[in-house]
């Protein structure tokens, strides 16, 4: 698993460099994620743009990833690809995350 | 006009994901669109998940088989284990995750078997000579009249 960490107007951005969340990679995901949001910004923004498959794993580990962040902070998606969007569609999970179309998108709404 | 493969593999996630691949990778020869493509990977996806989180959950080397049969309209794709049988020897009925919880309580699983459920158009479970035999179906879009 692969995540980069950048912030940009105040928000720590994590991409995924990888094209899969799934059952062989979810607890590396969880474990990273934690690494990567120990400390830093309130907002994170995860940019899903690069995945392009995530099973019901991968959605548990970015929800055990939220729950990380605790109460005061929180995670945004960004860039879902179809699949994507169609399984937290699916789950209705995505009524629990807010979901940026791309990651520009989801920094732009910091501002306001 | 049937079309069938298969592929076998030992019951790990990598090798899951390998297998998982191989098969979307021989359903790419027959032009299935993408989303309907996409729709068959994430239900494949959490039905061998599910052999391998729980019917070989005590063990490393058990075997999956899947295999696709393709006529015109519909799509099977059979799993097949040595694991033991289904709870009750049945499907589990597939309930929408409960995410009305604070954000503690937000499940982290459980969402498996209700994917599968919307996005297969049948299921059919049936045990055989210590064999579970999962069948999810898949219908077909009918090809544009030229």
């Amino acid at each position: 698993m692969s995540l980069t960490s950048t912030q940009a107007d105040g928000a720590q951005i994590v991409t995924v460099n990888a094209d899969r969340i799934d059952a062989a990679m979810a607890i590396q995901f969880k474990e990273d994620m934690r690494t990567e949001t120990e400390s830093g910004p309130d907002r994170v923004i995860l940019d899903l743009s690069l995945v392009q498959f995530i099973d019901s794993s991968g959605l548990g580990a970015i929800v055990a990833a939220m729950k990380q962040l605790g109460r005061d902070r929180r995670l945004d998606l960004a860039g879902p690809t179809p699949m994507v969007e169609k399984v937290f569609r699916l789950t209705r999970m995505d009524t629990i995350f807010t979901l940026y179309a791309s990651l520009n998108d989801a920094v732009s709404a910091n501002e306001t | 006009m049937a079309e069938t493969f298969a592929c076998s593999f030992e019951a790990t996630e990598q090798s899951a994901r390998s297998c998982i691949l191989a098969v979307m990778e021989g359903l790419r020869d027959i032009d299935l669109p993408a989303d309907r493509a996409g729709d068959v990977q994430i239900a494949l996806t959490e039905a061998v998940n599910n052999v391998v989180e729980h019917a070989y959950a005590d063990t490393s080397n058990g075997e999956i088989r899947i295999q696709c049969d393709l006529s015109s309209d519909l799509l099977k794709i059979r799993i097949i284990d040595t694991g033991p049988p289904l709870p009750k020897g049945e499907l589990p009925a597939g309930q929408p995750a409960d995410i009305s919880g604070p954000l503690e309580t937000l499940p982290e699983g459980g969402f498996g078997w209700y994917l599968i459920r919307q996005l297969t158009c049948k299921l059919h479970y049936e045990r055989q000579a210590g064999s579970n035999l999962l069948s999810l179906f898949f219908e077909m879009p009918s090809k544009p009249v030229s």
